[in-house]
């Protein structure tokens, strides 16, 4: 029997069968929209996989009644533990009327539902930064007991809002949390040609906040991370960076072959690091994942996802009518 | 009522607002403790704090971007940009978030913060704290782009765009700040946004403009009134989205139109104004449409002289009228 290290951070048994779910749950939606891509059902995908242990830890380690999040357009795994379906997600990926995200208008990745906190997006990337610091700028200004969280990749880190928007935390001392998921590839341009220096998370010296480098491969070292950024954040002692180091494991989209910039044995030691076998190995260690609960744990997500495809497939479209509605309010 | 300079008018409408709503609050360079540069924002600090009269950062993108986050969390954020020559910087926020967050969340998120930045020229300010901007977005649906003509107008429309749930971007002449003064009402009053107003009922020719022009405009219908020539003056007020049936109906009126702006011509919204005419308006027309604008030169100069001669003056709106009215 292994060492349980989820214990001692706060997270009980269920809790962790429950991020590993979510991380399955993502993993296998993903590689559903790339199947519908590849047999001309949907136009485009962006993927989460390699990344669902650095999402699934932070979203675990916020108040998922209270708090916001600006996520980026991997972040499966955070806005299912954010409470967005299976089914909304499929919606997304059909384009259809129903999508919560955008009814769609936007594409897939592109996240937001209010009811669930989750603040919307857009794909110029990085313009999410100084979005989370405006909400938790009206936390503060409101007397309001949550935190915001943005998220965001390796290459959006040197965008100037993120300078502009970590400043302005920094500053103000504002309950925000700047999760980068540093996946090491800027669609193709390595982390060594994006980045001067050593890495991402000593740039939070600038900003006058913390800076934590975490393994985004492991989920309960993230929700560690993200924790104590929350306590902080709470406390009034402002905002934190975290660099969560992970791997993407698909090209940048359905529209990229990343055959051009990374070879195939490169490819494949990264999947040696996928975070899904590592948390299911680590599950089994402790004794909580047993095959007879694996089995069912597969077989419900893919049963799951076969009903969230169907219906999404079969739904409608938002009418014609509806193109020139929502530029104002009515 | 006692009479108010513009900046006075703008002033007076924030604070009218800051005192009426508790979600309203201040965000820019300088806007704090020194009342901004050009004291728009005078006092203010004092009797709301620092809290709710934010001396930003210098960093125009975060001034608007973090505007829009607390607008989407339901604050009404004012975000002052310094001069409207240092927007661009915040223009991925604006045009790529603030006008697209209503139709791209399918009306989940709104986002009601409204930009305020003084623009235009005859203040000595060169290239580069004299531009007009609005051009650039007068394309872009989902914005609203609102410039007051006089105090009265300033106050009432600033109101309005504070508590317009859609983001507004509020462009003061900065030349007008203290160039023209009227009466204004203590009591809270609204312009609505999005719908042009006559300045003067005439019968001979029509002027059609917005901003710092109207006043000059009026000046010249003065002049030319001795001389038998009746203007009749429309202020768009809001220069996107246009209120086109107001254009339409000045434009059929006399017939003969002069549009005026700062700006330079190609690209401008009066080119917009002009085709509207032309698509409605062909068979009301006595002469083709004429516009009257800034040179085509990147901006205009600081040498007093080079940027007289950039500028729009009564004399130069007159000049065009007595052709137009001949022709």
């Amino acid at each position: 029997m292994g060492e349980n290290k989820h214990s001692s951070l706060g997270l009980r048994d269920k809790d962790v069968v429950e991020m590993y779910k979510t991380m399955i749950l993502a993993r296998k939606i993903d590689e559903r929209m790339w199947l519908l891509n590849r047999a001309g059902k949907i136009p485009f995908v962006i993927s989460c996989q390699g990344q669902e242990a650095a999402q699934v830890g932070t979203a675990f380690a916020l108040d998922r009644d209270v708090d916001y999040i600006a996520p980026y357009y991997r972040d499966m795994g955070i806005v299912l533990a954010f409470g967005m379906t299976t089914k909304d997600l499929m919606l997304s990926g059909f384009a259809k009327a129903e999508d919560p995200n955008s009814g769609g208008r936007q594409m897939p990745g592109h996240f937001g539902q209010k009811k669930n906190r989750i603040i919307t997006g857009s794909s110029p990337v990085t313009t999410q930064v100084p979005h989370a610091v405006g909400f938790a700028l009206a936390a503060k200004l409101k007397q309001q007991n949550f935190v915001t969280l943005t998220t965001l990749g390796d290459g959006s880190t040197n965008q100037g809002d993120f300078h502009e928007g970590l400043n302005f935390a920094g500053v103000h001392k504002l309950p925000v949390i700047t999760v980068v998921q540093n996946n090491q590839l800027a669609i193709s341009v390595p982390f060594e040609k994006q980045i001067a220096s050593e890495n991402i998370a000593v740039r939070a010296k600038s900003y006058g906040m913390p800076g934590i480098l975490v393994d985004g491969n492991n989920p309960l070292e993230v929700y560690r991370a993200v924790k104590e950024a929350r306590e902080r954040a709470i406390n009034g002692e402002g905002p934190t960076l975290i660099e969560a180091l992970t791997v993407r494991l698909t090209a940048h989209s359905s529209d990229d072959n990343d055959r051009s910039y990374r070879t195939k044995e490169q490819l494949e030691e990264a999947k040696k690091n996928d975070c899904i076998g590592s948390f299911s190995a680590y599950l089994q260690d402790i004794g909580l994942l047993t095959p007879s609960l694996e089995k069912e744990i597969n077989d419900e997500i893919n049963a799951e996802v076969n009903e969230a495809t169907d219906y999404a497939e079969q739904a409608a479209f938002a009418p014609n009518s509806t193109l020139l509605d929502y530029v104002y309010e009515k | 009522m006692s009479e108010l300079t513009y900046i006075q008018a703008i002033r007076m409408a924030m604070e009218e607002e800051l005192q009426r709503d508790d979600n309203v609050f201040i965000v820019g360079e300088d806007v704090g403790t020194k009342g901004g540069v050009f004291k728009a924002t005078e006092g203010l600090y004092d009797m709301y704090g620092e809290d709710r009269v934010i001396d930003a950062p210098l960093a125009e993108s975060a001034i608007v971007g973090v505007g829009i986050g607390a607008a989407m969390y339901g604050m009404r954020p004012i975000a002052e940009i310094q001069f409207a020559d240092f927007i661009f910087p915040a223009v991925n926020q604006i045009v790529s978030e603030a006008a697209k967050i209503r139709y791209r969340s399918n009306n989940d998120w709104n986002c009601p913060i409204t930009i305020r930045a003084p623009y235009g020229g005859g203040i000595a300010g060169a290239l580069y704290h004299s531009q007009s901007v609005e051009a650039m977005f007068n394309s872009h649906p989902g914005l609203k782009v609102v410039i007051p003509s006089s105090p009265y107008d300033a106050k009432g429309l600033l109101k309005a765009a504070i508590r317009d749930n859609d983001p507004v971007l509020f462009f003061e002449h900065k030349r007008a700040y203290r160039l023209l003064k009227e009466e204004v009402p203590e009591e809270d009053y609204l312009i609505p946004i999005g719908k042009a107003d006559i300045k003067r009922e005439g019968t001979d020719v029509t002027v059609i403009t917005y901003g710092l022009s109207v006043h000059q405009a009026k000046q010249a219908a003065t002049e030319l009134e001795k001389e038998g020539i009746d203007v009749h003056i429309l202020d768009l007020r809001t220069v996107y989205p246009l209120d086109q049936e107001a254009i339409i109906e000045a434009a059929s009126k006399t017939g003969k139109v002069l549009l005026v702006t700062e700006d330079n011509k190609e690209g401008s919204v009066i080119g917009e104004v002009a085709a509207i005419i032309a698509e409605h308006c062909l068979f009301e027309l006595d002469a083709p449409v004429r516009r009257l604008a800034a040179p085509e030169i990147p901006a205009m100069p600081y040498a007093h002289p080079l940027e007289k001669e950039f500028l729009i003056t009564e004399e130069k709106i007159a000049a065009s009228l007595r052709e137009l009215a001949r022709f």
